[in-house]
């Protein structure tokens, strides 16, 4: 299951980042590294981007960018 | 090193939105633009420590000039922003003597990552733990010394925005200056592996330390600005909100409010019996000054300046409730919103942001582009972000709608749209050329928690940019008024040059020269042509070309007759068409400026002006060909080269997107942890001939290049190739 696929409301821990190092690199500096916790919070009106709730900070997402983020309940 | 003692320079690091230029102006004590939205300061800024300049020195007492240097938020040392790059780049290559690590308390555990780096940097480092305030309201309870210990650097609690705790900061930095301390070498933050095991190492380091230094608050219910979001952020309130939080500002500011102190400005200060212009014909006649310099006073400066005072406070009351929107939060709320729908134009959700700004003044919005980190997008937001009516077109708009269309109310309104059309349009049309296919760095955004803004912050940045306003139009706009009176009042004679009937000056040679150039637009009259010169140099220019060219100052009562003015030399459409070049067309030299260092690249700057231009031309010629072919049936040479321009215009938003062609080899990001692992394993030998302590190693021949200015550049290869699939004709990876 990757981050793009949680519904809203669930929290999912991170299993693996799947992604180029840009994306990567970016995405360990926010706090999402290998266990980290994540709430989803809302999806935008249109569907995309999605609001993650990550180490008690609120970010913002593309679905795109979530589908490299590899999680489980 | 005495110098070192002397001249202290002090770095100011740490996340966005953390607090550091409220901090900085606390402790400067001068006023930098504090914005409630990641990524306000998009340049380093430096001020002088309040209370420690001048003192020399001399004593060895410690530090004489200490010099605080703001840097743009960054959330690791791996630059991805331009803004972020500049942060970077300070720390590695200039070394400042300290860094002050603001540390938002209320989410430690993010900001801690940036810290374990910056302890790695061999500076000495304070942190300054910021919101303390919240903190302490929020009954979260933080056990600083453990802190300080287990970071080896000393830890002080601070509120930047209460300004408590700043003595105590300053004492510990003079302190810190004079006393270097050996930072505590933090084994845990150097490890080796992959980026993924080094980030899981620092995040694991932190969470143990969060653990045992911060007690949490005891309940956990929703925050208030989770509360807020649940409603503005909705799905089916979200756009209906923005809509109308966008219509209230510019109602108000602009028809209701901000009209009637017009009005007021125009009778009171500029009316008929008791207004300057009276007045100063007056003061003039009865000190018996010859008629030129009277005419110069009245019909030159007082007409020129004044048209354009009278537009303050519609300005001034559209930079509040800017300011207001930029600090309490909900900006990063609509780029969330609207990305979805910019990303179809090739910009990006934080697009939004320049583009809101944009209402108020090209320049800072185009600075504020910055922070996009996707190259194409920030180009594209670059070029098309002064399409929006800035406050200085106000005027203008005003103008036309009441000299042409009886002051109707769609004109303004439309003006914005034809802005906002025009984003877009340009946005679908650039997109799918080659210049600007392929390249999707991530999008990640941070939504800060809101909060109701400081009247003082709001009255603050609004007197700071409206007060720029006024002062333009004492200095720029005064001598254009000058310059535009005497050319429109001299010229050759048969007797030599002297002054002239208007209709012989040498504005109207000028005019009439260029005016050819206009004439398939509707409006080939020599004063149209002066106007949009002069509005080049600042767009509020062209009212008050107008207004010397027309006599406004004899008429400024309501300036019912300027219109009549106006009014008798276009019409209705060549009016519009007039309006829609002058809008689209190249913004004013203060834009101009800022697009030229905002491209960082001549290529890509003359293509935005030219574009620009062309894209404006197009439009006003389909307005006034068309709008003539409907309205009176004529079928001319213009009308086929308006019907051809709109088939091409067409075909460029429906045709497919071109393929990217070999130029972009793969590039790769070089992670600041890779960096400093080689430097600490020492297997990276130093480099005499760079100054920089991280080696590039590896680095490909592009991103040197490219001198590192262009991040979106790195991404370039492996995410399109991924992305799009293989047939898209992505080169990298055969
Ligand atoms: N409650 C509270 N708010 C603060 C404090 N310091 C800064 N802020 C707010 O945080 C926001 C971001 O501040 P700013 O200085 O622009 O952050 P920067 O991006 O790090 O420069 C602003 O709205 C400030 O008013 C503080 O100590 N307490
Ligand atoms: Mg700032």
């Amino acid at each position: 299951m990757t981050l793009a696929d949680v519904a809203i409301g669930t929290t999912v821990s991170v299993t693996d980042i799947v992604a180029d190092e840009v994306l990567k690199q970016r995405l360990l500096d926010m706090g999402i590294t290998d266990g980290a916790k994540i709430t989803v919070r809302r999806f935008a009106p249109l569907g995309d981007p999605v609001e993650i709730v990550v180490r008690g900070c609120a970010l913002v997402i593309r679905k795109e960018d979530a589908t490299h983020i590899k999680v489980k309940q | 090193m005495t110098q070192a003692a002397t001249n202290l320079r002090i770095a100011l690091v740490g996340n966005p939105n953390s607090g550091k230029t409220t901090l900085f102006n606390a402790l400067t004590g001068t006023h930098q633009f504090v914005g409630n939205w990641p990524g306000v300061t998009v340049e380093k800024k430096e001020g002088r420590l309040k209370g420690h300049q001048d003192h020399g020195g001399s004593g060895g007492s410690g530090a004489g000039n200490v010099t605080i240097t703001d840097l743009p938020g960054i959330y690791s040392l791996s630059p991805y922003s331009p803004e972020e790059i500049v942060a970077r780049d300070y720390l590695l290559n200039e070394r400042p003597d300290v860094i002050l690590n603001i540390v938002d308390g209320t989410n430690l555990e993010r900001n801690l990552y940036l810290t374990t780096q910056l302890t790695e940097l061999d500076i000495p480092v304070v942190v300054a733990l910021n919101r303390m305030d919240v903190v302490e309201r929020d009954g979260i309870v933080i056990d600083t010394a453990l802190l300080a210990a287990e970071l080896g650097c000393p830890v002080i609690e601070i509120s930047a925005l209460k300004q408590t705790g700043l003595d105590a900061l300053t004492a510990t930095l003079l302190e810190t200056a004079c006393v270097p301390h050996t930072p505590k070498p933090l084994q845990l933050h150097a490890p080796t592996g992959t980026a993924e095991d080094i980030a899981a190492a620092r995040y694991a380091y932190i969470d143990a330390l969060v653990d045992r230094c911060v007690a949490p608050a005891p309940t956990d219910r929703p925050s208030i600005s989770e509360r807020i979001d649940a409603i503005v952020t909705n799905r089916w309130l979200a756009f209906p909100i923005f809509a109308a939080v966008i219509f209230f500002i510019y109602f108000i500011s602009i028809t209701t409010v901000g009209a009637l102190l017009q009005e007021w400005v125009a009778d009171g200060l500029f009316g008929d019996e008791w207004g300057i212009p009276a007045l100063a014909a007056h003061l003039l006649a009865a000190l018996g000054v010859t008629t030129w310099l009277e005419s110069l006073v009245v019909d030159g400066i007082i007409a020129g300046v004044g048209a354009v005072l009278e537009f303050v406070p519609q300005i001034f009351m559209l930079f509040v409730f800017l300011a207001f929107l930029e600090s309490c939060g909900y900006m990063a709320r609509v780029a969330f919103i609207m990305d979805r729908l910019f990303r179809r134009f090739g910009l990006s959700g934080k697009s939004c942001i320049p583009i809101m700004i944009g209402t108020g003044c090209s320049v800072p919005a185009l600075m504020a582009s910055r922070t996009i980190e996707n190259e194409s997008n920030r180009r594209m937001t670059v070029m098309t972000t002064s399409f929006m009516p800035c406050s200085a077109k106000l005027p203008v708009i005003a103008l036309i709608s009441g000299a042409l269309f009886g002051g109707a109310w769609w004109v303004a309104p439309s003006a914005y749209f034809v802005g906002i059309a025009a984003i877009i349009c340009s946005g679908i049309i650039l997109k799918k050329t080659r210049l600007f296919s392929g390249d999707t760095t991530p999008f990640i955004m941070e939504l800060p928690d809101y909060h109701l803004p400081t009247a003082k912050a709001i009255l603050r940045s609004t007197w700071e940019r409206g007060w720029s306003f006024v002062k333009r139009a004492g200095t720029i706009i005064l001598l254009a008024a000058v310059a535009i009176w005497f050319g429109a009042n001299f010229g050759f004679t048969e007797d030599g040059f002297g002054m002239v009937a208007m209709s012989e000056s040498l504005l109207a040679m000028l005019g009439n020269a260029l005016a050819w150039i206009f004439a398939p637009l509707g409006w080939g009259d020599w004063r149209a042509t002066v106007a949009t010169l002069t509005g080049l140099v600042a767009k509020e220019n062209i009212v008050s070309t107008f207004g010397i060219l027309f006599n406004f100052s004899e008429v400024a009562e309501d300036g019912v007759e300027v219109w009549g003015y106006v009014a008798a030399n276009f019409t209705a459409l060549s009016a519009y068409s007039f309006l829609v070049f002058n809008l689209l067309c190249a913004p004013c030299f203060a834009a101009i400026a800022t697009i030229r260092r905002e491209m960082s690249n001549a290529k890509w700057f003359w293509f935005t002006i030219g574009y620009q231009g062309a894209f404006a031309y197009a439009m006003a010629l389909c307005v006034y060909q068309l709008g003539t072919l409907v309205s009176t049936g004529r079928f001319t040479l213009g009308t086929v080269a308006a019907l051809a321009l709109v088939a091409g215009f067409l075909y460029l938003l429906t045709r497919g997107t071109e393929e990217l062609t070999g130029e972009h080899p793969q590039h790769h990001q070089h992670g600041s942890d890779e960096l400093m692992r080689h430097d600490r394993a020492g297997d990276q030998p130093a480099d005499s001939t760079t100054e920089c302590r991280f080696q590039y190693e590896n680095q490909c021949h592009a991103c040197r290049h490219h001198n590192l200015m262009c991040p979106g550049l790195y991404s370039k290869g492996k995410r399109t190739a991924e992305d799009t699939g293989d047939d898209d004709g992505e080169p990298d990876e055969r």
